[in-house]
């Protein structure tokens, strides 16, 4: 929804030009140059379209394909599966592990997004103040966003180890009991969430700040001068002001924590037992978790995930729509 | 207007350029196995799931060599264990398996459903020299698919100054009660007691199950009070903490890691860690697995199968059997179990191998005694329940259910699946 967005203002140059040249010409060549003009269109957007055929829409069948057979080994190498219908739909949603899956999926993605935002937005305004060092300061903050997924969810992993773990080891030396960070049932979730939300604030920050310097400073100067507070200032401009960039920002935000997956399956596997289990693992798990891949139920799962990011990005789009009117 | 043509000539040389560069591509992937010929010469393709060996090292070399010795180029690719059965698969479907193949052997009972390897009797491979639990992992209804490139198995490795400053004579472990007991003395001794992997993956079950046979468990009942007896002797054990809390994340590899401090008793590990173990730099010993009620519990046997994929082109088997015959002559075998750390799959060699290292004694009675995972007929039933009783082990270990309960729901889910 956001390519098409950004596509506009794109495309219309060429568009302009385009008429341009059929007004100028004339009524007889008119015909054949527009149709050459609209070949022309074609061929830009051509490649674009193979791009995405092959990218974005082959993948999405292969993986509706996938879930709607009943694939085993020997099918799947042969390619003969049968037909299944909802087969695959109906046995994992009546596994004991989806609805934990769902909702550790959802406890992930919302307490995530949600803290990850107000982070980002509070250093975002924290930084929009000019001071000595700050653009420093900003890019250090940038670092989680900069390392690979590997290298700062091992560091995670480390950091909570219930033996080793410097996390553990700090509070030994102001006399609390360890925590069992990744390996308790109770824990582990919460640990991939607080280790996500550290990789998300850079994003938010980013985002945010580069709308927080669209906000004209006048409007911050009349509210001065009318006697808004810092807090009112924030509250009745800045936020409001901000709305289409924490649109986006949330739903971007949302589609992307849906989907984590390597933070997770590096830092517990999803575990101990089904404890940190979301979507995205489990589907992980059934397609390629055991010695004996179960391809369909995994793309079925897939779909599920895929689902539920649709409905938010149709959401968003109404929103939208709704705001433009 | 009059630039208009040439923009659609350069869209259009962009274009096929586009489509050059995707035939190219795509075109690539077969030309590995297209290209290559038949008969002498070529190139053959070889899979193993050694990435830490490249090119110059022993392994590396013994197959280039092989593949001199026979006439042919072979273009060998290391990938990680697990990925290398999904690959196989993968690549099956688009009809470009490698010629030749080493997977780990509990992958073996999949790819044969799958219908990806040649029996080796159709290959004429002679499979007779080699320990019948070794290759039973390879045998599907009985017909061997594999030739086995050496076996490893679990065993108890300690630390001989952690159990003298503890008082406890490695002798005196025969049986569960006496190990918990040896467990207890060394904590009280100020020492860490055992540690193991109990992660969630095929790593996890495979350090269970020495204990779960030991205690008499079997596979198709995974509830039973045998192996609820195994999984509340390692409960016991963490919530005791003679073992380590992050036994539930450790891999074999961290697991050593933790031994190799120096802090630990005992660590459940397998006969490739040998090597590490003399750079310990502590003194070590190695015990077997002691069962429930003494005798030693059987362990899994583990280690790597050669195998030789189903080809279009069925003029390449000659080569590849010549291949494969190079790799386990008794003199490269040798060479390659002594690089892996292995004990040889064939009673010949695993004299020869004893002879120049006496501390393998223990491993290869070990690995006599030890069982295939997915042998006694439970071929791909295996994976499926071993999925369940890694996920049985994390609950019950992380204290999310009791240990009767998560072996109740594994057998449960087991069942499901099957049903």
């Amino acid at each position: 929804m956001t390519l098409a967005r950004a596509d506009r203002p794109q495309r219309s140059p060429a568009a302009s030009r385009a008429t341009a040249t059929a007004t100028a010409a004339d009524a007889g060549d008119a015909r054949r140059r527009r149709l050459r003009g609209r070949l022309t269109s074609w061929a830009f957007v051509a490649p674009l379209i193979v791009y995405l055929a092959a990218f974005y829409l082959y993948p999405l069948y292969r993986n509706l394909d996938l879930s709607l057979h009943h694939y085993t080994v020997r099918s799947f190498v042969d390619g003969d599966a049968p037909f299944s219908g909802l087969d695959n739909f109906r046995q994992v949603l009546d596994d004991p592990t989806f609805w934990p899956a769902l909702r550790n999926t959802m406890v992930f993605t919302l307490v995530s997004i949600a803290l990850q935002y107000g982070a980002g937005l509070g250093l975002a305004v924290f930084f929009n103040r000019r001071f000595r060092l700050s653009g420093l300061l900003r890019a250090l903050f940038l670092i989680p966003w900069l390392l690979p997924l590997i290298v700062s969810s091992s560091t995670w992993a480390w950091m909570l180890n219930s033996e080793s773990g410097v996390v553990n080891y700090g509070l030994h030396l102001i006399g609390v009991a360890p925590v069992d960070w990744l390996t308790s049932p109770g824990w582990a979730l919460n640990s991939v969430i607080l280790a996500n939300i550290w990789i998300g604030i850079p994003f938010n920050l980013v985002i945010l700040h580069s709308g927080l310097q669209n906000i004209p400073g006048e409007l911050y100067e009349a509210a001065a001068l009318d006697g808004a507070g810092a807090w009112q200032q924030f509250r009745r401009i800045t936020f409001p002001l901000l709305r289409p960039v924490s649109a986006i920002v949330l739903l971007l935000g949302f589609v992307y924590t849906l989907k984590v997956f390597d933070l997770i399956w590096i830092m517990t596997k999803g575990g101990p037992g089904d404890s940190s289990n979301t979507l995205a693992t489990w589907s992980y798990r059934l397609g390629f978790g055991s010695l004996l891949p179960q391809f369909g139920p995994g793309a079925a799962v897939g779909n599920i995930l895929i689902l539920i990011a649709l409905v938010f990005g149709l959401l968003y789009i109404r929103v939208q729509r709704r705001q433009e009117a | 207007m009059r630039h208009l043509p040439r923009t659609l000539l350069a869209v259009a040389l962009a274009g096929t350029t586009l489509a050059a560069v995707a035939a190219c591509s795509s075109g690539s992937g077969s030309a590995a196995t297209a290209g290559s010929g038949s008969g002498a010469g070529g190139t053959y393709t070889f899979w193993d799931p050694y990435p830490q060996f490249d090119t110059d090292s022993n392994w590396g070399r013994t197959v280039t060599a092989c593949g001199t010795a026979a006439g042919v180029t072979v273009k060998r690719t290391g990938m990680d264990t697990t990925d290398l059965g999904n690959k196989a698969l993968l690549a099956a479907q688009q009809g470009n398996d490698p010629d030749i193949m080493l997977v780990d052997n509990p992958v073996v009972s999949t790819l044969v459903q799958a219908g990806i390897l040649n029996k080796t009797s159709d290959l004429a491979l002679d499979t007779t020299a080699i320990q019948k639990n070794v290759i039973g992992a390879g045998v599907v209804d009985g017909s061997a698919y594999v030739v086995p490139i050496g076996a490893n198995t679990l065993a108890l490795y300690y630390n001989k100054n952690v159990l003298k400053a503890a008082g406890v004579d490695p002798a005196s472990i025969k049986d569960w009660a006496s190990l918990t007991a040896a467990l207890q003395k060394v904590k009280a001794a100020g020492k860490k007691g055992i540690t193991f992997s109990a992660i969630g993956t095929e790593e996890g079950s495979f350090q269970f199950l020495p204990w779960f046979w030991g205690a008499g468990g079997d596979l198709t009942k995974l509830d039973d009070a045998n192996a609820v007896a195994a999984l509340t002797l390692w409960k016991s054990w963490v919530s005791q903490g003679l073992a380590p809390n992050d036994v539930l994340q450790n891999t074999q590899t961290t697991s050593w890691q933790e031994f190799a401090t120096g802090d630990y008793a005992f660590g459940e590990n397998g006969t490739w860690q040998l090597g590490n173990a003399a750079k310990a730099g502590f003194p070590y010993g190695v015990i077997s697995i002691p069962g429930r009620n003494g005798g030693s519990a059987p362990a899994p046997t583990g280690g790597e199968f050669v195998t030789v994929p189903v080809q279009k082109d069925s003029s390449r088997y000659a080569t590849d059997k010549k291949i494969v015959e190079c790799l386990i002559s008794a003199r490269n075998l040798l060479a390659t179990d002594t690089t892996l750390s292995y004990v040889a799959p064939t009673s010949a060699v695993q004299t020869q191998q004893v002879q120049a290292n006496p501390a393998l004694g223990p491993w290869v009675a070990a690995v006599a005694a030890a069982r295939g995972r997915t042998s006694g007929g439970l071929g791909t039933k295996y994976p499926v329940i071993s999925q369940q009783l890694w996920t049985a082990v994390q609950s019950a270990l992380s204290g999310g259910q009791s240990p009767q309960a998560a072996l109740g729901a594994a057998q449960q889910a087991v069942a499901n699946h099957q049903g």
